[in-house]
């Protein structure tokens, strides 16, 4: 009995060592180990024997066979698997250089991609986003404004006047607004104070187009009306942004300029770290006349407005030599950015 | 404003144009006021080593006969041999000779240079080789009495001196003369103001010019003196030298006196010859529509009932009021008596013409930003005193006419000023004592105690009239840069609003879809709606700088399609373009039905890729609508397109360009398109998602497979089975839509995959076969056939 065990170990423990296959392991497991297996079988002799001695010399044998094989299956298992797993993983080698297309995702146009930059630092600041219409009235695009009509100034904003006639009113009292500066109007006559907005929007003028203008571009605005604003805080509000927005090594300053909508007026410039100055906008405390316009009293409250081009950030940041390659929607210049 | 510091140096102590430390501290203050320099020019500089020499002879030479040789003398040493290649010398003319060694301002170095193996010892030099102006056609030929030798610049009376251009803004009209800039820089650096003080006097008989203002409203004064004793005649070297640096050219005394005040005073004014002035007087009137008059710049030009005229007495138009005068009305060498005019005119009637008729001048400018209105009996003597320098005898006779309007403004006119109103604005904490240093210099007097000063306002200074206005000057004199830096304390919060937060997931889905985003230009040719099968019913702009771009969109279409075909044109085929944008169609409110759309087109592609374009805009936005195919917009693909209807509002429009749209655009690919209203669609914002329970008990699968007519949307099929299959309903999906053998014409096969599931239990058979069953009867109602 012993000895057929024995044989069948080593036969088994043979063909385990020889096996060239996962599946060869699950039939020799079968085979073997199972429990209609060889070894099995043998061990449901053990109650034929006679002596209790050899009922456990042979039930010993017996387990230690079935161990013996259990642990070859096993042995043997790990080293199939290991190769059948190089070998697959080799099979499916790729070299994904093959595989660099061109990118699918769209782009987002120049002007959009710095409209959000800026709204993103001004919602930082504590901004929300305004917005008006395109076409607007004379009323709020100037007399609002503090540029009653016959104003001098009026004269400055190249203005596009539209054929669209209100209801009784006069024909060339709409324009294509020349500055986002009405939605100050609109927010003024929309809602209370205290107001922190910036409108950031498409405005139009009757210029020629050059390498730095466009009859048609973007502008930003920001208005604030709270109580006890002064100047200070628009020069700390200012200087707050350029930082934000250009990075802490840049200042910014105030000059005195002219704007009929804001007094005292300023132009504010920024300092890029080498010394250089950038003239960027035009800003200011919101004119008496204007909080009055939107139904402020001016005892009660006080402000300040700002404003400046988009698509000049666009072409600074990307070096674009000429703003209407910005507007010529050539996939071509669209893909670049 | 171009500013000569020598020039300007006569009102104050500003600055050595030699010094150019001081030349930047006068250029920086400026600035400050306001007045944004421009650039700081140095002129006058001169060449070192070009000195001044006699032509004694010219040679021509036998090979070359575009250069010759000259023969010059510096009156001392040897005769000096030259080439040159001008024409306009001549023997024994005064001629800038840069003499061996010199260093020109373009950099060249004057070398022994030998052409036809004779040396050239020096250059002779035109007026712009020696940075004198633009002047390059010959030699710069010099005052025949010349001494030789000379530098050039000491015979020309060249002395270094500095251009400064200031920028002037519409409110300050006093910075257009220099006695305002030079008042306001004076005080604000600190120095003593010297304005010009003229001590001549009224002396001769009593002579007077009648004058007439019919249109006060236009014309508010009108002064008018009677100056004898003129001779016409060239002005000082000096007079002219500041002129042609300040870009007027030197005619004649009078003319340049005229100019000077102008340019000095801010004053503009107008000489005319009194013997040849019709009737000896002015009559100030508007123009009657058509009337014809000669200006100045030789012009034959017609006005209107809105311009003013100034006639002489014989109502004869003699000069546009303001703006430039007749060209009859100009002196002549033979005026010896003049009548001189200095004015004030309304801001806005001068305005209204220089716009209708382009005419502007130097006097324009001026008199429509605001002229001192009481700034005449200084500016009559200034002119006499400066005329006298060439004119010895000359008398300013008593008895000037001085007409009014009630128009004119109020010579006192004042403000009252609290202290509390300029600390509110600025953020500072002055007293009302600080207030006098500051504005008395530039001519704001202020007066009273207390925390309220009332403060009279410069007759100078018409832009100012408010509280506000005082307070602007403070800051100015003050300085922007003292006002400190704070940011409001606020107590609102920044941030998006839904509207704006959903429009940027617009572009987020779009971009992700490779999309990219085109920005047209929103004015169109006439016609172009038209080509694009749109109504052709669109504002149109009164004044468009070019035809081709007057009129105002009323849809994205054509501009993305006119893109896709520049982009094709460039051999790029397939692009993928968006537009988010405004149109403008036309309605009978206050303004135009304007709305912001969003356009999608997909060059190369068909209407199904603009349909999962829409279905991805609406499983993001969680926002739908109703895919009607009943009728497609003008301009789209008849069969191809379908209206998304958001209730009973019409959302936009999902399918493909018309054929013969695209074959009027020059697009050669098929372009699939997406139209949409995005304010509505951004407006109708979703309520927060719910959560449904997922099951986790095992789920089946029911393929079912129908046959439906082509005139029954598989939308309505979908909806059907949808609503049949119930809450086991899990997931659905189209999977194959098949036409040909074996399904009947005019109908096709559509098959759907039903994932069935159920919260808290698993399905039994008889579970599918009652979804089966059910829907097989909601589907036979559309006329869809189960197939087994």
């Amino acid at each position: 009995m012993i000895t057929d065990i024995i044989a069948a170990k080593d036969a088994a423990l043979a063909d385990i060592k020889a096996a060239a296959s996962l599946e060869d392991i699950v039939a020799l497991t079968t085979r073997y180990a199972g429990k209609k297996g060889e070894l099995a079988a043998l061990k449901k002799q053990l109650g034929s024997l006679d002596s209790i001695e050899q009922k456990k010399a042979a039930g010993a044998a017996v387990n230690d066979a079935m161990m013996a094989v259990d642990v070859a299956i096993d042995a043997r298992r790990a080293v199939l698997s290991a190769t059948a797993l190089a070998e697959q993983v080799e099979n499916e080698r790729l070299d994904l250089t093959e595989f660099m297309g061109a990118p699918t995702r769209g782009h987002a146009h120049l002007a959009t991609q710095a409209w959000e930059r800026l709204e993103d630092v001004f919602v930082g600041l504590g901004f929300r986003v305004a917005e008006g219409p395109e076409v607007e009235t004379d009323w709020h695009n100037f007399e609002a404004l503090n540029m009653p009509v016959g104003h001098p100034a009026r004269g400055e904003w190249d203005t596009l006047f539209v054929d669209h006639v209100p209801p009784g009113g006069k024909p060339g009292s709409t324009v294509l607004r020349t500055h986002t500066s009405p939605v100050q109007i609109r927010t003024m006559l929309a809602e209370e104070p205290p107001i922190y907005v910036v409108a950031p929007g498409r405005v139009f003028r009757r210029d020629t187009p050059d390498a730095t203008h466009m009859p048609v571009f973007h502008q930003i605005e920001g208005l604030v009306i709270d109580r006890n604003i002064t100047m200070a805080d628009l020069a700390g509000t200012i200087d707050a942004f350029t930082k934000a927005y250009f990075g802490p090594g840049f200042n910014s300053r105030l000059r005195p300029s002219y704007f009929p909508f804001t007094e005292p007026s300023a132009e504010f410039d920024i300092q890029r770290p080498d010394g250089s100055w950038i003239e960027l906008g035009g800003s200011g405390m919101v004119h008496p006349n204007v909080l009055r316009a939107g139904g402020l009293d001016p005892e009660e409250w006080s402000g300040f407005a700002f404003g400046f081009g988009i698509d000049r950030m666009a072409i600074m940041r990307h070096g674009v030599a000429d703003i209407r390659e910005m507007f010529a929607d050539d996939i071509r210049f669209l893909e670049q950015f | 404003m171009k500013i000569l510091l020598s020039w300007l140096n006569e009102y104050g102590d500003f600055a050595d144009p030699t010094d150019s430390a001081a030349v930047e501290r006068v250029a920086d203050a400026i600035t400050a006021l306001g007045l944004e320099v421009e650039s700081v020019e140095v002129i006058g500089e001169t060449v070192e080593g070009v000195v001044t020499a006699k032509i004694n002879r010219l040679e021509s030479h036998p090979d070359a006969d575009k250069v010759q040789r000259v023969h010059v003398t510096t009156g001392a040493g040897d005769e000096l041999h030259v080439w040159c290649g001008a024409d306009n010398i001549s023997e024994g003319d005064i001629v800038p000779l840069a003499t061996l060694g010199t260093t020109m301002p373009n950099g060249m170095t004057i070398e022994r240079r030998g052409i036809l193996g004779i040396d050239s010892e020096g250059m002779l030099c035109s007026a712009n080789e020696l940075g004198l102006g633009d002047d390059h056609s010959g030699i710069r030929l010099l005052d025949p009495d010349t001494p030789l030798g000379l530098p050039y610049g000491e015979a020309l009376g060249l002395s270094l001196d500095v251009l400064i251009d200031a920028d002037v803004t519409r409110n300050r009209p006093d910075c257009w003369g220099y006695v305002g800039i030079a008042r306001d820089l004076a005080a604000k650096m600190g120095i003593e103001f010297r304005p010009p003080v003229p001590t001549f006097e009224v002396a001769g008989e009593p002579h007077t010019t009648p004058v007439e203002i019919v249109d006060g409203d236009r014309c508010a004064r009108f002064t008018s003196t009677v100056i004898s004793g003129v001779e016409v005649k060239p002005s000082p070297d000096w007079m002219a030298n500041r002129l042609t640096a300040a870009g007027m050219r030197p005619i004649s005394n009078v003319v340049d006196v005229s100019n000077y005040v102008m340019l000095e005073l801010n004053q503009p004014n107008h000489a005319y010859d009194l013997d040849t002035l019709g009737g000896g007087g002015f009559r100030i009137r508007l123009a009657n529509d058509g009337e014809l008059l000669t200006t100045l710049d030789g012009d034959a030009r017609t006005f209107t009932g809105e311009d003013l005229f100034i006639c002489d007495a014989n109502d004869t138009p003699i000069g546009v009021g303001g703006i430039m005068g007749g060209l009859d009305s100009e002196i002549s060498d033979a005026t010896t008596t003049v009548a001189l005019e200095i004015a004030w005119f309304s801001l806005v009637g001068i305005g209204q013409t220089v716009t209708r008729t382009s005419l502007r001048s130097e006097a324009s400018s001026r008199f429509e930003r605001g002229v001192d209105p009481y700034g005449m009996p200084n500016a009559v003597l200034r002119f006499a005193e400066l005329l006298s320098e060439t004119c010895p005898d000359l008398v300013v006779h008593a008895g000037g006419a001085d007409a009014q309007s009630d128009f004119l403004p109020a010579a006192e006119r004042s403000v009252d000023v609290r202290v509390g109103a300029v600390n509110r604005l600025l953020g500072t904490d002055f007293i009302a004592d600080d207030l006098p240093a500051l504005l008395d210099p530039i001519g704001y007097t202020v007066s009273g105690v207390g925390d309220t000063r009332s403060v009279v306002l410069p007759t100078w200074r018409l832009d100012s009239t408010d509280e506000v206005d005082v307070i602007e000057e403070v800051a100015r004199h003050h300085g922007y840069e003292k006002l400190g830096k704070s940011v409001p304390k606020s107590t609102v919060h920044g941030g998006l609003t839904p509207h704006q937060q959903r429009r940027r997931l617009v572009r987020e889905v779009l971009l992700g879809l490779g999309i990219s985003e085109a920005m047209p230009n929103p004015f169109l040719a006439p016609g172009t709606l038209a080509k694009a099968k749109l109504s052709p019913e669109a504002i149109s702009i009164t004044n468009p700088l070019v035809m081709e771009e007057s009129v105002l969109r009323t849809s994205l279409r054509p501009g993305l399609l006119e893109a896709l075909a520049f982009n094709e044109s460039h051999r790029r085929t397939g692009v993928r373009l968006y537009e988010i944008g405004h149109v403008y169609p036309p309605s009978d409110g206050e303004l135009p039905a304007e709305y912001e759309a969003l356009t999608v087109v997909l060059a190369g592609e068909e209407a199904p890729a603009a349909v999962a374009v829409w279905r991805e805009l609406v499983n993001t936005l969680g926002a739908g609508a109703r895919v009607d195919q009943s009728r497609a917009p003008a301009g789209l693909h008849p069969t191809r397109t379908a209206t998304l209807q958001a209730g009973k509002d019409p959302l936009g429009a999902v399918g493909e360009v018309a054929p013969d749209v695209l074959a009027a655009f020059d697009v050669h690919e098929r372009v699939a398109i997406l139209e949409l209203d995005l304010d509505q669609l951004l407006g109708r914002a979703p309520k927060p998602t719910q959560w449904k329970a997922t099951s986790r008990q095992p789920s089946s699968d029911l393929d079912l497979a129908f046959v439906l007519p082509n005139d029954t949307p598989a939308e309505k099929l979908d909806k059907a089975i949808r609503q049949a299959a119930g809450k086991l309903l899990v997931d659905m999906s189209l999977f194959d839509v098949y036409r040909g053998a074996g399904v009947a014409d005019g109908s096709r096969s559509l098959a759907y995959r039903l994932r069935l599931q159920a919260i808290d239990r698993s399905l039994t058979d008889a579970d599918i076969a009652d979804v089966r069953r059910g829907v097989e009867t909601a589907t036979i109602k559309l006329g869809a056939e189960l197939r087994s």
